[in-house]
């Protein structure tokens, strides 16, 4: 498996290049507040290591910062993150049979990767475990870079990166669009965008996600005949 | 501020809840193929889903009632639609929008 990598890394790189751009300067926008806040690059280096997810760790800081409250701290965890449970339900099969990089490959399983990895095939020649891998570890890699890098350097940083973090919200953007394109039956990606935006307008920025989880749930199940008819056209 | 060790369990708690997020459903379900149907079905259409929610969600902090009301935000995404459509470049769409939009909140609005 690890004769491939190479190859894999080679075939993987273009697909995460704006991730290195994003997880470059949000990483660096986290290593920079860490240190800030007293919590240098040791410390960026291992929330970035085992951790390793984004709006987590920069909610993290001020858990760091406040009072000792592991009980909040770990519901805090739950509820950002609960996201995470429809990319693994939407992984189980293409990760079945990855064997022993399995483990890693959903410890690593960030917003990024799993956009790469759900529209992204690897070419012919290059194997799917070992591609899968890649992309995996290339994005932790770039989001551990950037935060030791603006651990180390934000003080000195002049250029007026102001907006920049947009990158990943263009990046979804493409995604998304790729997938429209690819697919014939729009209703999942309506779906998505309908419950999501209604439960953003009843509940708010920061407590929208788990009702707006549950509605596309509710959604697909009240629709599924419909929506698996579709599926086979 | 915490000490060395109520900062380290803070983060290894923090390390646990985001790993349960992300194996719980393989914990659950272990062999792919021996999943129920419907987890199958759910399978198939959250990527898609989960993706169009996942926009939403870079857009969560926009306030449309108040200046500049998301403009700068929805101009952008309308040039990286357009462009992708246009060029089909990913990397373009992504760097030109991501330019575009930084243009706007720095000198515009």
């Amino acid at each position: 498996m690890l004769k491939n990598l190479p190859s894999a890394m080679k075939a993987a790189f273009p697909h995460t290049i704006p991730v290195l751009t994003g997880f470059a300067f949000l990483g660096a926008a986290y290593g920079i507040l860490m240190s800030a806040r007293g919590y240098g690059v040791l410390w960026i280096l291992l929330t970035s290591s085992v951790v390793f997810a984004g709006a987590l760790q920069f909610i993290g800081i001020s858990l760091l910062t406040s009072v000792f409250d592991p009980l909040h701290a770990f519901l805090i965890a739950i509820s950002v993150n609960a996201r995470h449970l429809f990319y693994g339900i939407s992984m189980l099969e293409k990760y079945g049979g990855t064997g022993k990089v399995k483990p890693y490959l959903i410890f690593g399983m960030c917003d990024e990767t799993f956009s790469i990895l759900c529209t992204a095939e690897p070419p012919p020649e290059v194997d799917k475990r070992a591609f899968m891998l890649s992309v995996t570890l290339l994005n932790q890699s770039y989001w551990i870079l950037g935060g030791v890098a603006g651990g180390l350097i934000g003080p000195l940083l002049r250029f007026d990166t102001y907006g920049i973090d947009f990158v990943m919200t263009a990046f979804f953007v493409v995604i998304f669009l790729n997938q429209w394109r690819a697919q014939k039956n729009h209703s999942p990606a309506l779906i998505g965008l309908g419950a999501a935006t209604v439960s953003l307008l009843i509940f708010g920025a920061d407590n929208f996600i788990i009702p707006a989880m549950i509605l596309i749930i509710a959604c697909l199940t009240i629709f599924r005949k419909k929506l698996e008819k579709g599926a086979e056209d | 501020m915490l000490t060395t060790i109520q900062a380290l369990i803070i983060i290894a708690i923090l390390a646990a809840g985001t790993a349960i997020t992300r194996f719980l459903p393989f914990v659950f379900f272990p062999n792919a193929l021996s999943a129920p149907r419907y987890v199958h079905y759910l399978g198939k259409m959250l990527p898609t889903a989960a993706i169009s929610m996942l926009v939403v969600y870079c857009l969560r902090y926009i306030e449309l009632t108040a200046a500049p009301h998301g403009l700068p935000e929805i101009i952008a995404i309308i040039a990286v639609a357009a462009l992708h459509i246009w060029r089909k470049n990913t990397l373009l769409s992504i760097a030109a929008g991501t330019a575009i939009y930084m243009l706007l909140v720095q000198f515009v609005f």
